[in-house]
């Protein structure tokens, strides 16, 4: 699994960086950043899956989707 | 009554007999009944309207609410506040940048204050908020009965906001008034609200007069030498700017905290397992922000035209209930439920969009510590009397009166 951010859609709300820290990252402006290219171990397609659901803007997706 | 109390719930246009054809968001009867004033709307009358204020509609589901914060072309930011003062800021800047802004100004306007409230700005914040909470805890008499939202939510927000703007921690209760004038002062007549903003206007000349005079970091500063399109912010937009930090995040983030805290103390069973499994704390605060969400916001009409058969026209109000939006069950399963464990809450108690709470990074801290340290310190308490609770008045919803009996001190 891995996982992209519409950083047009991304407005900072930063649940996904509250719900899984080791998957995403905050940028100086308060927007989200995928840490490294995304991809999610297998250990964490839970969190992963629960930071998309969240998401108030519908700005994440798996890549491919 | 005393005329402080008069002045936030007389209505100019009186009492509201029908809320699908005659509401008034600024009436007292609308807070404390809105679960059910938007449940029966929602299922006789999803966007209702009303004459009142030149013409206002409400709409209650979530499609309609999200679909009007993405359209910044047929709604504009213009004034987010309804009031029945004649709104003389135009767009697409508006009175106070950038709630009150639209595209393309807007993105400039508010990118200047992303970084002071990114989390890694805020987050270092959390010590001195959870001392804050204690200092107010440990100043409370040692009585039966406290009052969670005069001696303890209302004083959190002013005092970290008070410090980050560099005014005087002693003009709180100036502050307060001034959120109560512009917030809830929305159905006066013609005049009052006028006469309130200018006593406003005036208080923040002599802080930036003070700020010019006795220069120090803080956001005033920051905001009276940064610059836009290579130019300083103008005079108007750096008032407007600082009249915005001040009262955004006041009654809101009281009103949070309150209906947390009341929500507990009318909630035995949810109190004792939030005491038995911290853990539940992230969406415990989540919950309580997705079902007690503090705020409305409004739009104004840009353009005529027509939204779900309703005949929308130029300069009309329209209330953004994300409150309401938050309880449509088209939405959230159990909508009407509070489930202190609901893991998937796409909520949109700080909006949807462009105007996405600038403050809600500081907003989540200070509701958390809050609520967490209240619930440390008084592991047991209830409505002292369910009949003296009082709720706000106008589009910021939460108690303003909160009496509860402590059980159990920690
Ligand atoms: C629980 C507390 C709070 C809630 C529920 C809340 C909610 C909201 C909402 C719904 C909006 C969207 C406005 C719109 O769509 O027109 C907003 C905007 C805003 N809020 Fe908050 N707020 C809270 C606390 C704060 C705090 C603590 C601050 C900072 C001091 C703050 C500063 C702002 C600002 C500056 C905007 C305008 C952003 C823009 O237009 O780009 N708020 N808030
Ligand atoms: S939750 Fe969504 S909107 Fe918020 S920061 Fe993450 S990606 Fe952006």
């Amino acid at each position: 699994m891995r996982l992209t951010i519409d950083s047009d859609k991304c407005q900072g709300h930063n649940r996904c960086y509250a719900l899984a820290p080791e998957l995403f990252d905050v940028d100086d402006y308060g927007s989200a950043l995928v840490i490294g290219d995304g991809t999610v171990p297998p250990e964490l397609v839970a969190k992963a899956r629960l930071a998309i659901a969240n998401c108030p803007e519908f700005a994440i997706a798996e890549a491919g989707d | 009554m005393s005329d402080k109390l008069d002045q936030g719930t007389t209505s100019l246009y009186g009492p509201v007999n029908d809320w699908a054809t005659d509401f008034d968001h600024a009436d007292p009867e609308y807070n404390p009944n809105a679960h059910e004033i938007w449940a029966d709307l929602r299922a006789t009358c999803p966007v209702a309207h009303s004459d009142r204020y030149g013409g206002t509609w409400l709409p209650v589901t979530h499609a309609d609410v999200s679909r009007i914060a993405y359209d910044t072309e047929n709604f504009s930011s213009r004034s987010v506040v309804v009031s029945t003062a004649e709104i003389l800021a135009e767009a697409p800047i508006g009175g106070a940048p950038p709630i009150s802004s639209d595209p393309p100004f807007h993105h400039h306007a508010r990118r200047l204050l992303l970084p002071p409230f990114a989390p890694k700005q805020i987050d270092p914040w959390e010590h001195d908020v959870r001392a804050l909470c204690h200092q107010l805890i440990d100043e409370m008499a040692d009585t039966d009965v406290v009052d969670a939202a005069v001696q303890y939510a209302q004083h959190i927000p002013v005092n970290v906001i008070a410090r980050m703007l560099g005014f005087p921690l002693e003009d709180a209760d100036l502050f307060r008034g001034f959120v109560h004038d512009v917030l809830e002062g929305v159905n006066k007549a013609p005049g009052v609200r006028e006469a309130a903003f200018e006593r406003l206007d005036a208080y923040l000349e002599r802080q930036i007069q003070d700020h010019i005079d006795n220069p120090r970091e803080d956001l005033t500063s920051f905001l009276m030498n940064t610059t836009i399109f290579d130019q300083p912010l103008s005079p108007e937009h750096v008032r407007g700017s600082i009249v915005l930090l001040l009262l955004a995040g006041i009654d809101t983030t009281w009103s949070a905290i309150g209906s947390s805290i009341w929500h507990l103390a009318s909630t035995p069973g949810d109190l004792a397992r939030l005491g038995a499994d911290p853990d539940l704390w992230p969406t415990a605060i989540e919950e309580f922000l997705r079902v007690y969400a503090p705020v409305t916001m409004a739009r104004m009409v840009a353009k005529d035209h027509d939204f779900n058969g309703c005949p929308m026209k130029v300069d009309d109000w329209v209330l953004l209930p994300f409150p309401a939006a938050n309880l449509d069950p088209a939405e959230f399963d159990r909508a009407d439920e509070v489930l202190i464990d609901r893991e998937v809450n796409r909520h949109s108690a700080f909006g949807l969009g462009i105007h996405r709470c600038l403050g809600s990074n500081l907003a989540r801290l200070e509701v958390r510590v809050a609520v967490e340290t209240f619930v440390e310190r008084f592991p047991e308490f209830e409505l002292a009397d369910p009949g003296t609770v009082r709720w706000s008045v106008g589009q910021i919803r939460g108690p303003r009166e909160l009496p509860v009996r402590v059980l159990r001190r920690a």
